[in-house]
């Protein structure tokens, strides 16, 4: 692993053409190191979810470069041909509703990425009940996410985001449907992960509880990055 | 590798369950539907099957005697028989009407054919599962058991009754409705009977007309009203060949000589399937594709809903590296699910539901395979809205903004 987790330079986004173009990201630049949780804040329609989804490869930036690790993922008007093996094996995501499938017991949520990669269902069961054991859910493996409290679905997703041991982890707005205490504990397991795993972590969130959290924080607005140095306050 | 289908339809096996239910009753309708119009084939079949015939000699530029009326002499048997190649004539009479017992009717067809010893005539029923063939002249009847007529019952035909004196089975006519033999003459006289009024009416019309009944000529007279009151006709003569003898050749011959129609095995089969019972089949097919058209309707709509109901997780799945075909596959497997289900259900129903119908109803194994291979055909068509609609979600979907 490099020292950089995820590195974007001058990495711009233009929605549409002509008079209705709209620059969503202008020469947004961003770097995380692997082990470090760093905030993305910004206001509704600041820019975030497109660099979010920019970060994730989901869309193709209009200009730009991001690597991942030593890997190039978008540069100018080159980009990696299969982005979906891409998000597979590189990349966690942590959304703000977990969105669990909901046929899947807890040990095949979190095991059903490497087992889609070709995994053997026993070994990936075994690396998904590993890390329910480190996030302390490990005793809910067999139930239904329907059966799981919002803070254990988090925690679920979270290690479902880390199943594959991905470079780079993006969590968008992860506490917000939490209280203080389990938003803190959120916070407290995504650090010890990103130090565990060797993970970069991004996480977009509007929650002003854990914005102390970070050490860095990105802040966008009209899709210009601006980069600050948080207090790291992190809960005991 | 894991089946998200297999595991989607464990975790919500009631959903699953109960459409397969609906599903299958639709499945089963269609399934009796198709039975329905193999139980015709199969009447119009075992009809020629059990006359024992090789030639049906009608009147001539008539498609009788099952398609149309036909009416023949009953003594041209004779010269048939006098032909070489032929081993048995037979003459016979066909008459679909109600029968009478006590205060029950059955529709029945009432084949007339000559009794006696000669119990492997054409005409004759091939077996007996009980009781006796005909030995009298007159007044006594074999019956069908889907009449549901026993050994010893006494039935009324026209205005003569009948004893029971043998039961058979499977004979029954190209429209389902069962046989009951009785002797020609009786069937003759069945066929021609009049009420009496009827008859007093004719004889006063005879004898009022001076053609008939002229002075001092009164044997004309009665020989005319003799006439009127008897019946000579057959509707055909069945005829047996020698085993080497060409069914093709034997009907020219006789059509040439004797101035009558002549049908092999082979055109009555095309005359019955071809056309007596044609109308019925293109309306049996009508419904059939119909129902295959709800049938898909309904698996379309019902996986549709699925897979709206998973949008978001179809989103994520997509957002985390899932193949489109693992989704795709998903998605599929359900509805062949579904339809398997279905057919099972249907099968079932059919195989229960047959037997309660009037009519013979034949649920052949071949129909099933067909009807197996169909509803996967259209189980795998109708996934293709939902898979489509899966396809076009866009993973950015799964994150917000």
């Amino acid at each position: 692993m490099s020292k950089h987790g995820i590195r974007i330079e001058h990495l711009s986004k233009r929605y549409g053409s002509g008079d209705t173009a709209v620059d969503a990201l202008k020469d947004v630049n961003m770097n995380v190191a692997p082990g470090e949780v760093v905030g993305l804040i910004g206001p509704s329609g600041s820019g975030k979810s497109t660099l979010l989804k920019s970060l994730g490869a989901v869309i193709t930036p209009t200009s730009g470069k991001m690597t991942l690790g030593e890997q190039t993922i978008f540069e100018q008007d080159w980009k990696v041909s299969d982005l979906r093996a891409l998000r597979r094996d590189k990349i966690g995501f942590i959304f703000q509703s977990p969105y669990l499938i909901p046929f899947l017991d807890v040990v095949d949520n979190v095991a059903l990425l490497p087992m889609l990669a070709g995994v053997s269902n026993s070994e990936a069961r075994a690396r998904a009940l590993e890390l329910l054991t480190a996030l302390d859910v490990h005793h809910r493996a067999q139930a239904f996410p329907s059966q799981l409290s919002g803070g254990e679905q988090q925690r679920v997703a979270i290690a479902r985001g880390l199943i594959n041991r991905p470079p780079v982890i993006l969590a968008d707005e992860p506490t917000a449907p939490l209280d203080s205490e389990r938003a803190m504990a959120v916070i407290r397991i995504l650090n010890d992960m990103a130090k565990k795993f060797e993970t970069a972590i991004i996480v977009v969130t509007h929650d002003e509880k854990i914005i102390p959290t970070f050490k860095r924080i990105y802040h966008i607005r009209d899709g210009v990055t601006t980069e600050e140095v948080g207090e790291g306050r992190l809960p005991d | 590798m894991i089946s998200l289908a297999g595991r989607d339809i464990l975790h919500s096996w009631g959903k699953f369950i109960f459409t397969g239910i609906g599903l299958g009753l639709l499945i089963g309708v269609t399934f009796v539907m198709a039975g329905v119009y193999r139980g015709m084939v199969d009447d119009g079949k075992a009809l020629l099957d059990n006359s024992g015939a090789d030639l049906w000699v009608v009147q001539q530029n008539t498609l009788g005697p099952y398609a149309e009326s036909s009416s023949l002499n009953d003594d041209l048997y004779r010269t048939i028989s006098a032909m070489p190649g032929v081993a048995e004539v037979a003459n016979v009479t066909y008459l679909t009407m109600q029968v009478r017992k006590e205060e029950r009717d059955v529709r029945a067809m009432v084949v007339g054919i000559v009794p006696g010893d000669r119990f492997a005539a054409p005409g004759w029923p091939p077996y007996l599962v009980a009781g006796r063939y005909l030995t009298r002249g007159h007044y006594e009847a074999v019956a069908d058991v889907a009449t549901g007529f026993v050994i010893g019952d006494t039935v009324r035909i026209r205005r003569k009754d009948f004893t029971i004196v043998g039961l058979t089975r499977r004979m029954v006519s190209s429209s389902g409705d069962p046989m009951i033999f009785i002797p020609l003459k009786d069937a003759q006289e069945a066929q021609f009977l009049k009420d009496n009024d009827a008859t007093w009416q004719s004889r006063r019309r005879t004898e009022a007309n001076p053609a008939f009944n002229q002075p001092g000529s009164s044997a004309i007279t009665q020989a005319v009203i003799d006439s009127q009151t008897t019946n000579s006709f057959v509707n055909a003569i069945l005829v047996r060949l020698d085993a080497h003898v060409s069914q093709d050749e034997m009907a020219q011959r006789i059509s040439r000589w004797k101035r009558l129609t002549v049908y092999t095995r082979a055109e009555m089969e095309e005359i019955l399937l071809g056309k007596l019972i044609a109308t019925s089949a293109r309306q049996i097919s009508m419904f059939l594709v119909i129902l295959a058209i709800v049938s898909a309707a309904i698996i379309a709509f019902i996986i549709y809903t699925l897979t709206m109901d998973k949008i978001r997780e179809i989103a994520v799945l997509k957002l985390i590296g899932t193949r489109n075909r693992t989704i795709a596959a998903m998605i599929m497997q359900q509805a062949l699910v579904l339809g398997i289900i279905g057919f099972v259900i249907g099968k079932i129903t059919a195989a229960f539901a047959a037997p309660l119908f009037p009519k013979h109803v034949l649920l052949l194994t071949q129909d099933a395979f067909i009807g197996l291979f169909l509803v996967l055909v259209i189980s795998a068509l109708s996934s293709v809205i939902a898979i489509r609609m899966a396809l076009k979600v866009d993973p950015a979907e799964a994150i917000g903004g």
